[in-house]
């Protein structure tokens, strides 16, 4: 059974990338539920709906919008690319940490295994 | 900076469907949690928790797919490669729970919505196209990548069409439901174009890297003899 920690390594080091750097360059347009959600409708500069009929016209706010780390952005780090960049980082670790030890937990103990 | 919302927000489906949802969800998680067991050893515990951080940052990244519109990785086919169905869709809900509870992406309300469509609906489309797919298409590097790509597009489509139902269940808004369904189904087959490329581009590489931690390569390939034979 070959060593499972240098493809561990190596897979979190491209997920960091992609969430720490790569990200920064990713689109910025409304993803295709979002787009669909916004259309027929007529937004302001401040995006807020001023006219129109879409899905989007009963749209609450996220309950936790405040949140240190909301909108893939940590609060009050204002340079744009370190604050996503520093987001997606803390994003990758975090799910790391709960899936793999979520995971450890409700793992099939090997009876008489090693 | 005017970030994403890559998910449902809360408000666009009414609170009793929502609920509803919920509970379908937490329902179905249970399922998974309980099949994931067997399959979950020492290896794939880790394994799991990587693939389920590299959805996460893969989630961040959102190519355009016609102006004005841009789209993500879902990640449910990927997943059922990599770690197997029930395991894979528990994974998808990791992500969506740490993007709503942390980034304020998905609204709270919608958690069960967005965990239907996405973990659960796509992983399940996904699921069933790569093994039915895998008993054709051969057994190597090349094979996956066309499984991978075929059944990320239709996974992705289904996941939308996922959101038409629950809108007809409970929309706050009255838009005519062919026009949604016609226009999400549209852009979610770009958008799965662009996550099979991504899926296909992955398995691939781990099929070329470390072929033993590909699930679907260890158990797609003889349904039942093989389950209890130690490599």
């Amino acid at each position: 059974m070959r060593k499972l920690g240098w493809f561990l390594a190596g897979g979190l080091l491209v997920a960091l990338l992609l969430a720490g750097v790569v990200s920064n360059f990713a689109s910025s347009s409304p993803d295709g539920l979002d787009a669909t959600a916004r259309e027929g409708c007529v937004f302001n500069a401040d995006d807020e709906i001023t006219g129109g009929t879409c899905m989007l016209q009963q749209e609450r706010e996220h309950q936790l919008k405040d949140s240190p780390l909301a909108d893939y952005g940590i609060k009050g780090i204002h340079n744009t690319y370190l604050s996503t960049g520093l987001a997606g980082v803390a994003g990758v670790l975090i799910t790391f940490g709960l899936g793999a030890g979520g995971f450890w937990l409700v793992r099939r103990r090997e009876q008489g295994a090693a | 900076m005017d970030a994403q919302a890559m998910h449902i927000a809360n408000g666009i489906v009414d609170g009793p469907v929502s609920a509803i949802f919920v509970v379908f969800a937490v329902g179905v998680l249970a399922v998974c949690v309980s099949r994931a067991r067997a399959d979950l050893d020492d290896r794939l515990a880790p394994m799991a928790g990587l693939v389920a951080a590299f959805i996460f940052a893969v989630q961040m990244l959102n190519f355009q797919v016609l102006p004005g519109v841009s789209g993500h990785l879902l990640g449910g086919t990927l997943a059922v490669i990599l770690v197997g169905p029930w395991v894979g869709a528990l994974c998808v809900s990791t992500v969506l729970i740490v993007q709503c509870l942390l980034f304020a992406d998905g609204g709270l309300t919608a958690i069960g919505l967005n965990i239907t469509n996405m973990a659960l609906l796509g992983t399940a489309a996904g699921y069933l196209l790569v093994a039915g797919l895998l008993r054709v298409l051969p057994k190597n590097p090349g094979g996956l990548g066309a499984t991978a790509f075929i059944a990320s597009v239709v996974s992705v489509v289904v996941a939308s069409q996922g959101f038409v139902l629950e809108y007809a269940l409970g929309g706050t808004t009255a838009l005519s439901l062919p026009w949604v369904s016609g226009t999400l189904a549209g852009t979610h087959a770009l958008i799965g174009i662009g996550e099979g490329v991504i899926a296909a581009t992955t398995v691939m590489t781990v099929a070329r890297v470390r072929p033993d931690l590909v699930y679907a390569l260890r158990r797609f390939r003889k349904p039942v003899a093989l389950e209890e034979v130690p490599a």
